[in-house]
């Protein structure tokens, strides 16, 4: 599914430059889901970002079903991230003057979809994150595990082959996180395959393997027992 | 150019719009006025160039008039002072030998004291060929103008102009056919012209055939006046050059005699005005293509804030699958479309106005604007510039909203 093989990244800071990832392999497998941890400046971020053609590495192999990401442009960045990625950021990011049917069409409407094909989907994929109800709804009008909901379903909306979450829970209370990861989990079980960077160990243990990343160096790598979210809602 | 007629083009198009209702509408007020400014002053100036062209339509007005005064240099054994004559050969050999002449109407005049019944009045009486017609075009109330058998029989027949109907024929009479006296001798009149708005030369009452007025008054060949009109591409100055040195040759009159001949360029005086409205046309060119200019550069302006405000909201749109040209053309498409709203308000409230002063000031006879507007030329060249000035403008926010990485457009708060 994925493919990780010596991945270098430094950014440029005044005269001198940061070496924020030295080396990273990383394969995942499909139906994985992955936690990425670590302290802030561990690279988890960075990593994500490369994984989700955001940036670029500077060296090193990215092969995401079995197409190699390499030297993009941004035209084709574009049409792989509609095409394989579902983002789902900390703080939502949904565009505030669009509705959440709107909203979760916005990526059909990137593919290209006709309107009443976008608005069937976009349905569909509310309904499955209960808020259908909710679809001429503005953002504003929504709570913050409700937004979430709405951007996991944007994320949804164009059928990736990887989600990639950044801290999907950092913006929200403890109650509502694990309603949020019984969900993200609820979509594993149907085969989705998840990366999501989070510093929080009880979030991280939900998922089915840890990545620990330390100084831009993976340190640990294991595959735990998932805990399932259900039991705290 | 498909995504012009989708409906999600324009659903984004809006969106973006409404969400700063206030913002949007002060941005199209530069535009607005801009071409407010750039209908009304065209069309004001079409007006007083359509009133200017009534005052003159009636007239050839590549013209001159040239007559006869006093010699200041001795020619020839003639003292100076001398006084000087036209006659019909020297306007026969005008039309003859000048290049570009178009007509050379010979004219008498003289004042004459005219009564009908128990009504009288002084005039002024011409004696006018038929050409007249052509070069001074008469509007004829009734009947009609000189003709060439008057001219031929030297008939006893007047036109006269509507001033005179109304001080020498009692209301509803019809002037046709009635008999006037002028100094004493019975004119049929054949004719009534309404009066122009301007009169070139010496205000002209009564037409009488050239030759009629030849006998009565014992004129001989001698004439009053010529006018002498060029052919529309012959420069009038020239000609009039050249008709008074032929003039001078034919009557022994020193070539250098500058005050031999007097005379009156119409076509140089009209060159004048016509100058004077292309400049002002110009300037309304000018003053509202700059508006038009700093209107857009207005939105511009409000659109790179826009873009910089929404910086976020494109990263994220780009993070979900919007490629650089979709952005950009998102953009593009908002400036253009912003700009010719506001143009078409703009062209829409000039339109207002330009009304308003036809209803106002452009009523009447003696209005200095006549049926001020703009042609649907304009308006449409006024589109096109909307449209251009809207792309370019449109061009710098969008590279600038596509210029940062979407990883940085997500970074930002």
């Amino acid at each position: 599914m994925l493919k990780i093989k010596k991945l270098h990244k430094s950014y440029p800071i005044g005269d001198s430059s940061l070496h924020v990832l030295k080396g990273i392999d990383l394969s995942v497998e499909s139906g994985e889901m992955v936690a990425i941890m670590g302290s802030s400046g561990s690279g988890k971020s960075t990593l994500l970002n490369i994984i989700g053609m955001l940036d670029e590495a500077d060296e090193g192999e990215y092969i995401l079903d079995n197409v190699p990401i390499k030297n993009l442009t941004e035209k084709k960045a574009a049409i792989y991230r509609n095409k394989f990625l579902g983002f789902i950021f900390q703080s939502f990011n949904l565009i505030n003057y669009k509705n959440a049917l709107d909203n979760v069409a916005l990526p059909l409407y990137y593919q290209g979809l006709k309107r009443k094909e976008r608005i069937e989907k976009g349905l569909f994929h509310l309904e499955k994150v209960g808020l259908r109800d909710w679809a001429t709804h503005l953002p504003n009008e929504l709570s913050g595990g409700q937004k979430q909901r709405v951007a996991i379903a944007r994320a949804l909306a164009a059928n990736p082959k990887l989600l990639l979450a950044d801290e999907p829970t950092g913006a929200l209370d403890t109650k509502t996180s694990y309603e949020i990861m019984e969900f993200i989990q609820s979509l594993n079980d149907e085969g989705k395959t998840i990366l999501m960077v989070t510093h929080e160990e009880d979030i991280a243990n939900m998922c089915k393997r840890i990545v620990r990343l330390k100084d831009g160096v993976i340190m640990e790598d294991s595959f735990v027992e998932q805990v399932r979210a259900e039991q705290y809602v | 150019m498909k995504f012009l007629f989708e409906r999600d083009t324009w659903q984004e198009v809006f969106d973006s719009l409404n969400k700063n209702k206030l913002r949007s509408v002060l941005t199209m007020v530069g535009v607005w006025w801009g071409i407010l400014l750039l209908i009304g002053l065209l069309g004001s100036a079409k007006g007083i160039e359509n009133s200017f062209n009534r005052l003159f339509g009636s007239f050839a007005t590549n013209s001159v008039f040239v007559w006869g005064q006093s010699t200041s240099k001795p020619f020839k054994g003639f003292q100076e002072g001398k006084r000087v004559r036209l006659s019909l050969s020297d306007a026969k050999k005008v039309e003859e030998n000048v290049d570009g002449i178009e007509f050379v109407v010979p004219r008498n005049q003289n004042g004459g004291q005219v009564v009908r019944n128990f009504l009288s009045g002084n005039f002024s009486i011409n004696g006018d060929y038929p050409l007249l017609d052509k070069v001074q075009k008469k509007k004829m109330a009734r009947g009609r103008f000189i003709n060439q058998s008057d001219m031929d029989d030297r008939r006893k027949v007047a036109v006269i102009s509507e001033e005179i109907y109304k001080q020498l024929f009692e209301k509803d009479v019809n002037p046709i056919g009635e008999y006037i006296r002028i100094n004493s001798i019975n004119f049929k009149v054949v004719g009534m012209f309404e009066n122009g708005n301007v009169n070139m030369g010496p205000t002209s009452d009564i037409h009488i055939p050239f030759t009629t007025f030849q006998q009565i008054y014992n004129q001989g060949e001698e004439i009053g006046w010529m006018m002498i009109t060029g052919k529309p591409e012959y420069d009038i100055k020239q000609i009039e050059l050249d008709a008074k040195l032929l003039l001078k040759n034919l009557n022994r009159i020193h070539p250098e005699d500058k005050r031999a001949f007097g005379s009156f360029n119409l076509g140089k005086e009209f060159a004048k005005m016509t100058g004077f409205l292309t400049g002002m046309q110009f300037l309304t060119w000018f003053v509202g293509i700059a508006t038009l200019i700093a209107g857009v550069f207005a939105i511009g302006n409000i659109l790179l804030i826009t873009v910089k405000e929404r910086t976020k909201e494109i990263g994220v749109r780009r993070a979900i699958g919007a490629t650089p040209f979709e952005i950009k053309r998102q953009i593009i498409v908002e400036a253009v479309f912003i700009t010719l709203l506001a143009g078409f308000f703009g062209i829409l409230s000039g339109g207002w106005i330009l009304i308003l002063i036809d209803k106002t000031i452009g009523q009447g006879d003696d209005a200095w604007m006549v049926n001020a507007s703009v042609s649907i030329g304009v308006v449409f060249i006024a589109l096109v510039i909307l449209i251009f000035l809207g792309t370019l403008i449109g061009l710098i926010p969008a590279f600038k909203a596509t210029s940062v990485k979407p990883i940085d457009a997500l970074r930002e708060e």
